[in-house]
């Protein structure tokens, strides 16, 4: 069974999944990152492919991809890092990355890679829902990899279903109208549209992410979803860190525990 | 069905299509599903011809070069798209876009802008309508154009400077689609070129396509033919080249040339030539010829000329490279500025640097003395003034 439906079966509210780019603070950090969070009590890890254009995403995301480019991370080598990985991480790993830098390595290939390598699943926010349908669907259905769709504030209910008819693993549930990394707590208007999509009673668990960064967001979010995903706030507390481990420990720790 | 027109996918052959995140897909489908109603529609056409004419001064001229035709042996015609209201051909999609925005409802504007010109024309028409009116525009940029920042903040318009990456034309559209996924429903994008998810390349295309109705009409009455052997324009995105073509497309006796900017050299490392260098790749929401590393990280371009500067070209030019329906020649800065220089002194005209590419072309093609060619003088060059006088000392 898929890593990631396996998440959702065993464990039914508060899961967090936690976003970082690779090669992003240092090129080789990502097997020790991806560990610590493990060991920190993160459920679900999405590994960042960096790329030079992110059009989705805010100031700290674009920084750590430039960072990362410019410490050398590219594809091969991200698939290196993750060669062993499996050795000593159980919990579902997705990576996320733009189209190009996918098509250039070709997608089939990508697609075989990821499933050798133990990924789970795939969330590439600018490759369309339709062309995914159309040209994808078998491939990924055949390597057991997900492909994690986006639902906005401004998704119809009508487009909502139809994604989640044709979704698996789960659905990313951008909290607002916003590229990522907004700061501040939920609004009524947030909350309205989380209770609308929970309402719709989805086959797919949700988790919510765009604007989680501390316990409040992190807490609203999983009332109304199955958990929550957090990126920005997580690269902007590694940026600096002198110690990873413990970082990231107290990190996590103070996302889920109350003050 | 023309081959090299948009299908009903929004592709050209292999190139366009919509590669956009969820948060922009109610905007762009919105957009997709009204704008050819719109456009169609008896009172925007009405209201859209009225403004090219009485307010950007239409039709263009269609000047015969007498000096410039002695000096190269050939039958020259200029498009004079620099005597537009704004000086560039810019404002014809402008203008196009705002009464479109209008009757979508929406009370905010956002524009990218290169060399300043599409920023301006935007800023020009924002003002004119009484709407709010934002331009990213990259930091290099802003240094190299000051004039046309001057001219949009005049005009009402806030510039925000892009300062990511090469802090070009590109940077400055990433800038630009991020403030619309923050800014979903009040706001409309105006892209300034062929670029982008469709159905922008489309839309754009067929609001610069008054260019080459035009010269259809003025070749007929100057030449008693409204197909000329050659159209030339100059590509960035390509938004002139497009309108200049339109109505050639299908025309195969109609040579069409594209000009593009080869900065230092193609092989330079500082270069824009997309056709020479780009392969098959994704920007800015659209499929199509893109300078990209083996990683499939977008290159950074350069070019003398700030609206040239993109390493990427519409799709439906990625099409006509890859038919072949359309020829590619790659020029130099140095090669753009000697051809401005040349048709100030031959002429009396100061071409911008960008359209300076296109006349560029004209030393690198033989032509039989009774051709008949035509440039596509796509806007003027005060806005570049600094730069030429750089070339000067």
């Amino acid at each position: 069974m898929n890593r990631i439906n396996k998440l959702f079966e065993t464990k039914q509210g508060n899961i967090l999944s936690v976003y970082f780019t690779a090669g992003f603070p240092q090129l080789n950090d990502t097997a020790n990152i991806l560990k610590s969070l493990q060991e920190s009590g993160a459920d679900l890890v999405e590994v960042g492919i960096p790329f030079s254009d992110p059009l989705a995403d805010g100031p700290v995301i674009q920084h750590s991809s430039e960072v990362a480019l410019k410490n050398g991370m590219t594809m091969k080598l991200l698939f290196e890092q993750l060669k062993d990985f499996r050795k000593e991480i159980n919990i579902p790993v997705l990576l996320m990355g733009y189209l190009n830098p996918v098509l250039q390595y070709g997608i089939e290939k990508f697609v075989q890679q990821c499933a050798a390598s133990g990924i789970d699943g795939l969330i590439l926010p600018d490759l369309p829902f339709k062309e995914y349908q159309e040209q994808y669907a078998p491939l990924f259905d055949q390597h057991n990899i997900r492909n994690i769709f986006l639902i906005t504030p401004q998704t119809s209910e009508e487009r909502v279903r139809l994604i989640d008819k044709a979704g698996n693993g789960f659905i990313y549930m951008v909290s607002s109208a916003s590229t990522t990394g907004v700061k501040g707590q939920m609004n009524d208007q947030q909350t309205d549209y989380f209770m609308r999509i929970k309402n719709y009673k989805l086959n797919n668990p949700t988790l919510i992410g765009f604007g989680i960064s501390n316990y409040d967001t992190f807490q609203t979010a999983c009332q109304y979803s199955k958990g929550a995903i957090i990126g920005s706030a997580f690269i902007n507390t590694i940026e600096n860190s002198k110690d990873l481990k413990k970082d990231i420990h107290s990190f996590i720790q103070q996302l889920t525990t109350e003050k | 069905m023309s081959k090299y027109k948009v299908d009903e996918n929004g592709y050209y052959g292999n190139y366009g299509g919509a590669y956009i995140p969820e948060l922009l897909y109610p905007n762009v489908e919105e957009l997709k599903e009204a704008y050819l109603r719109i456009m169609n529609s008896p009172d925007f056409i009405q209201e859209f011809r009225h403004l090219l004419s009485d307010y950007v001064g239409r039709p263009s001229p269609l000047y015969f070069a007498k000096r410039l035709s002695e000096h190269y042996k050939t039958k020259i015609y200029l498009k004079r798209e620099d005597l537009n209201h704004t000086g560039a051909h810019k404002i014809n999609n402008t203008i196009g876009q705002i009464l479109l925005a209008k009757r979508l409802g929406k009370t905010r504007i956002i524009a990218e802008t290169g060399a300043g010109q599409h920023g301006v024309a935007t800023a020009t028409v924002c003002a004119l309508m009484g709407l709010e009116c934002i331009v990213y525009m990259g930091e290099v940029d802003i240094q190299r154009q000051a004039p046309n920042v001057a001219r949009m903040k005049l005009l009402g318009a806030t510039v925000v400077p892009a300062t990511c990456g090469s802090k070009t034309l590109k940077d400055a559209t990433n800038e630009a689609i991020r403030d619309w996924i923050n800014h979903p429903e009040n706001t409309y994008y105006i892209i300034g070129s062929v670029v982008g998810p469709h159905p922008y390349p489309d839309m754009v295309a067929r609001f610069q396509s008054i260019i080459s109705e035009e010269m259809k009409q003025q070749l007929k009455e100057k030449e008693n033919n409204e197909y000329p052997d050659y159209v030339i324009a100059c590509v960035g995105g390509g938004s002139n080249a497009a309108g200049a073509f339109y109505h050639y497309l299908d025309h195969p006796e109609v040579k069409l040339i594209a000009a593009e900017a080869a900065g230092k050299g193609i092989h330079s490392g500082h270069s824009a030539a997309t056709s020479a260098l780009g392969k098959p790749g994704i920007i800015h929401g659209s499929k199509t010829l893109l300078m990209q590393t083996e990683d499939g990280q977008i290159v950074e371009p350069y070019s003398i000329s700030a609206g040239l500067d993109y390493p990427g070209v519409g799709p439906v030019h990625a099409h006509l490279f890859e038919t072949g329906r359309a020829e590619f020649i790659s020029i130099t800065d140095d090669e753009a500025v000697k051809s401005a220089f040349e048709l100030c002194q031959l002429e009396g005209i100061i071409p911008a640097l960008e359209s300076a590419h296109a006349l560029a072309c004209l030393s690198k093609l033989n032509f039989k003395p009774d051709e008949v060619v035509v440039i596509n003088l796509s806007g003027r060059g005060d806005k570049d003034l600094s730069t030429y006088m750089n070339f000067l000392k």
